[in-house]
């Protein structure tokens, strides 16, 4: 089943052509990669699936529901998250307050002006547990800022999850990490692909291939091709485009 | 409890022993004065909420202030006395017009945001000073202040100081506990990252939005309490001057600190009083007190007294 | 409405305009480049006026005193750049505001320590007290008309400067990415001081040629602010142009909707609430015109900043 279906997506900023006419589909459960070099616009591609951005023309549907012009706090409740490529967390706050916060979106109003949040403790719990699936529950109580970079982008992962969605978008998770941080990275997407579809921004070809059901490749906008690791790695174009003889 | 858990409470007390102290010394007219403190209070305290915590610098919210005093002063010379329609009244029309005003200018950012708000209070000013009927340029009196029966006769000074007090006292709590409840994380969340609020699903103009009306009809209840403490009002309340000071109270006090508004317009107002008393050129020596803070005190006076990063 | 006081409002527009684009164009270099929301600058367009006063008085001269401020407020300006405005280019915006502000009031009590707190009186020079005839029954006065020389003229000299000169190559390139032109190697500290210094002296002109034609006294300086604000903006923060278009935009529409919106209200309106609304509508038509080029163009006509 299509989960995602993107048709002629463009986005131009001036004369340049982020999005170039793209048509993508999504399939439910998979985990899809999209890979590309350095500008292709891979991450214009996923602020407009996420609504951060809105494209000139084209569209977006979720399940077959139009969600193009949506804004992006709509498709979180439509059930599409998205972490981002910089790390883009709220650095004053603890993680647990991080997630916590994230976990108050979808659970009812927010406007409540009486009750101190200290007091709901069905948040704090639920956030502790987001925090150990990723892997930080050890660091729970230290302030978003002060954590290491592989630490903040594990947190990255757990407050898109924190919106329970059915659609995530990863963008770079493993941008700035070293070997081992980015094994664990693997890991948790991998113990995540049961529950989810998966779309991976990713430049580290060894996780993309061991993760990826099926991998697109975006070269200046336009999709250049889509297929399985085995596909992608044996056309000729994609490895004169990006991959090189290395990755055979 | 800690020592800072206590601090506000003590305050309280001294302050509503201010009134019995002024009386033993024959000094009636710090009645007034820490009354227009505790007013101005209101009015940083109801700006800070949405400077501090939901970032929202506004130049325009001395224009809350007037509408709320305009409402009351107005209704006045209608034969409206009564303070249970009135100041309702005045807060309810103050809220509204920053809904209206937010509505608009909550579509900008940054010190577009700064401008638009300022332009609005402008037009606001320039409508007080159009309304020639009710003063116009030179001001409307009050011919008495509300009447609020429960046996309370707002006439008396130390009657409207304690209401005042009152009135403070309520707002302080409702702000600290809005800004502890849910509400308050999605403001400070707001402030510190709108981009990942929109992106964990907050619609976050419409907490913005009910946050600037909030702070706006708070703001009208400081000023309806002023008409009724000053008498009179007029558009130089409404003056833009006016929002920058009331910026700089907050600033001074401490930005998105609980008591930073209120810190703000006391030591604000209490040095105008001290170095007026020593000097007709006040100005001076408060700009250099100002610089002081702004490099020896960035982060206001309550950030001087918190932990790191403690609000 | 005569041609006669269409084209005597227009010029006037026009002449207020040229003397605010001195003030918004200062104003708007200090924030496109150096980040810096000075509040000041209109206490540096006050001071202006006020020296040109007191050496007009001394020395009877106009033409003496409009140099003589010019460089006594470039003066104060690298004073007060070199000791305060360099402090606060690492600062948040509302630090800014606050010693800006701080700066306002110890400017306008230093100012009525020294000249006292009445407004005090410049004189426009004898020689341009009469009017020059345009057109054949139009007549405009002099004085007007070299500050409209005056403001053309440096308009031109300004946009040389920033398109043809080095340094002004440096403000361009600074105006639009503030990181790139210190990466680039520029002497950030001189540059800013240039441009500080620049800005004071264009403010001190446009006061000292208002003066005969406004008050001088004390507050004038916050008064001028809030046009040259609301110029910025219209115009676009950083840009010269912008600054320029926005500058004469406003000085027209204000003195326009000053002369003509109450007689035109008059004509659909009763007579009460036309008396009543028509000043008020023309007092806020600059605030107006902001939000409409707001609305359109958030970034405001020219957006300079990358």
């Amino acid at each position: 089943m299509t989960l995602l279906q993107v048709r002629g997506l463009t986005k131009r900023f001036g004369a340049l052509a982020a999005t170039d006419a793209l048509d993508l589909d999504i399939s439910a459960g998979e985990v899809h990669a999209i890979i590309g070099p350095n500008g292709a616009g891979k991450t214009t591609l996923i602020s407009q699936l996420s609504g951060a951005l809105t494209p000139d023309a084209g569209s977006i549907r979720l399940r077959d529901a139009e969600v193009t012009r949506l804004s992006a706090h709509d498709r979180v409740r439509r059930g599409i998250a998205r972490s981002f490529q910089v790390t883009n967390v709220f650095r004053a706050m603890s993680a647990v307050d991080n997630v916590a916060l994230a976990l108050q979106a979808g659970d009812g109003s927010s406007f409540r002006f009486l009750r101190p949040v200290a007091r709901e403790r069905h948040l704090f719990a639920r956030a502790r547990q987001l925090l150990e699936r990723v892997g930080l529950h050890e660091r729970a109580d230290v302030v978003a800022g002060e954590l290491a970079h592989g630490e903040q982008r594990q947190l990255e992962v757990a407050l898109a999850l924190a919106t329970r969605p059915a659609l995530l978008l990863l963008d770079e998770p493993m941008a700035g990490m070293g070997r081992d941080e980015s094994a664990q990275m693997v890991a948790l997407i991998a113990s995540l692909r049961s529950d989810l579809t998966i779309v991976l921004v990713e430049h580290d070809m060894d996780a993309v291939f061991r993760l990826a059901d099926r991998i697109s490749v975006l070269v200046y906008g336009r999709l250049l091709a889509t297929g399985t690791a085995e596909d992608i790695r044996a056309n000729d174009e994609v490895r004169r485009a990006y991959l090189g003889t290395d990755a055979a | 409890m800690t020592r800072r858990d206590l601090l506000p409470w003590v305050l309280l007390m001294v302050a509503a022993l201010v009134p019995w102290l002024a009386g033993l010394l024959d000094q009636g007219y710090y009645v007034g004065f820490v009354r227009r403190m505790m007013i101005f209070a209101i009015a940083a305290a109801s700006l800070n909420f949405i400077m501090g915590y939901g970032g929202m610098v506004s130049l325009g919210h001395a224009a809350f202030f007037g509408i709320g005093a305009y409402v009351v002063a107005i209704a006045m010379v209608h034969g409206v006395t009564s303070a249970w329609i009135a100041w309702p009244l005045a807060v309810l029309f103050a809220a509204l017009a920053a809904l209206a005003i937010g509505s608009i200018s909550l579509r900008t950012r940054g010190v577009y945001f700064i401008m638009i708000t300022l332009a609005f209070a402008q037009m606001v000013y320039y409508l007080a000073v159009g309304l020639k009927h009710y003063g116009g340029e030179d001001g409307l009196n009050l011919a008495q202040r509300s009447v609020i029966g429960l046996g309370l006769d707002l006439a008396s000074e130390t009657t409207l100081y304690y209401v005042v007090l009152v009135a403070l006292a309520t707002v302080m709590l409702l702000l600290n506990r809005a800004v502890g409840a849910r509400y308050g994380r999605v403001l400070m969340g707001i402030r510190e990252n709108e981009t990942r609020m929109e992106a964990i699903g907050f619609a976050t103009y419409r907490y913005k939005l009910v946050g600037f009306a909030i702070a706006g009809g708070l703001a009208g209840l400081a000023g309806a309490l002023f008409a009724n403490h000053n008498l009179f009002v007029s558009p130089a309340a409404l003056h833009w001057t006016q929002s920058a000071t009331l910026v700089v109270m907050v600033l001074l006090g401490g930005i998105g600190f609980r008591y930073g508004g209120l810190a703000g317009a006391v030591a604000l107002l209490m040095l105008e009083e001290l170095l007026a008393a020593l000097t007709d050129y006040w100005h001076l020596p408060l700009g250099l007190i100002l610089l002081a803070v702004v490099f020896f005190a960035p982060r206001g006076l309550a950030g001087l007294f918190a932990r790191r990063g403690a609000a | 409405m005569t041609t006669t006081l269409l084209v005597e409002q227009l010029l006037n527009g026009l002449q207020f305009g040229l003397m605010l684009f001195l003030i918004a164009a200062g104003l708007t270099l200090v924030f496109g480049i150096m980040d810096v929301l000075n509040l000041a600058h209109g206490s540096l367009y006050m001071i202006g006026a006020y020296v040109a006063a007191s050496v007009a008085q001394v020395t009877g001269s106009f033409w003496v005193a409009l140099p003589v401020a010019t460089l006594v407020t470039g003066l104060v300006g690298l004073l007060l750049e070199t000791t305060l405005i360099r402090r606060l280019y690492r600062r948040d915006h509302l630090a800014q505001v606050l010693a800006t502000f701080a700066v306002i009031l110890v400017a306008d009590d230093t100012v009525k320590l020294i000249w006292g707190p009445a407004p005090i009186m410049l004189s426009a020079p004898a020689a341009l007290a009469g009017p020059v005839e345009l057109l054949p029954g139009v007549l405009y006065p002099s004085y007007r008309l070299l500050i409209i020389g005056v403001g053309l003229a440096l308009a031109l000299a300004l946009y040389l400067f920033v398109t043809k000169t080095r340094t002004g190559m440096l403000v361009r390139a600074g105006s639009s990415n503030r990181d790139m032109a210190s990466l680039m190697g520029v002497r950030v500290d001189r540059l800013f001081a240039t441009i500080f210094v620049l800005g004071a002296m264009l403010s001190a002109v446009a006061g000292a040629l208002l003066g005969p034609l406004l008050a001088v006294e004390i507050g004038m300086g916050e008064n001028i602010l809030i046009l040259a604000l609301v110029i910025i903006v219209i115009g676009g923060i950083g840009s010269i142009r912008g600054a320029f278009v926005g500058a004469v935009l406003v000085g027209i529409v204000d003195t326009a909707g000053r002369a003509f919106l109450p007689d035109l209200l008059h004509r659909f309106l009763s007579n009460a609430v036309a008396a009543q609304l028509g000043p008020a509508l023309a007092a806020i038509a600059i605030y107006v015109l902001m939000a409409a080029v707001l609305f359109f163009r958030p970034q405001g006509l020219f957006p300079a900043r990358g």
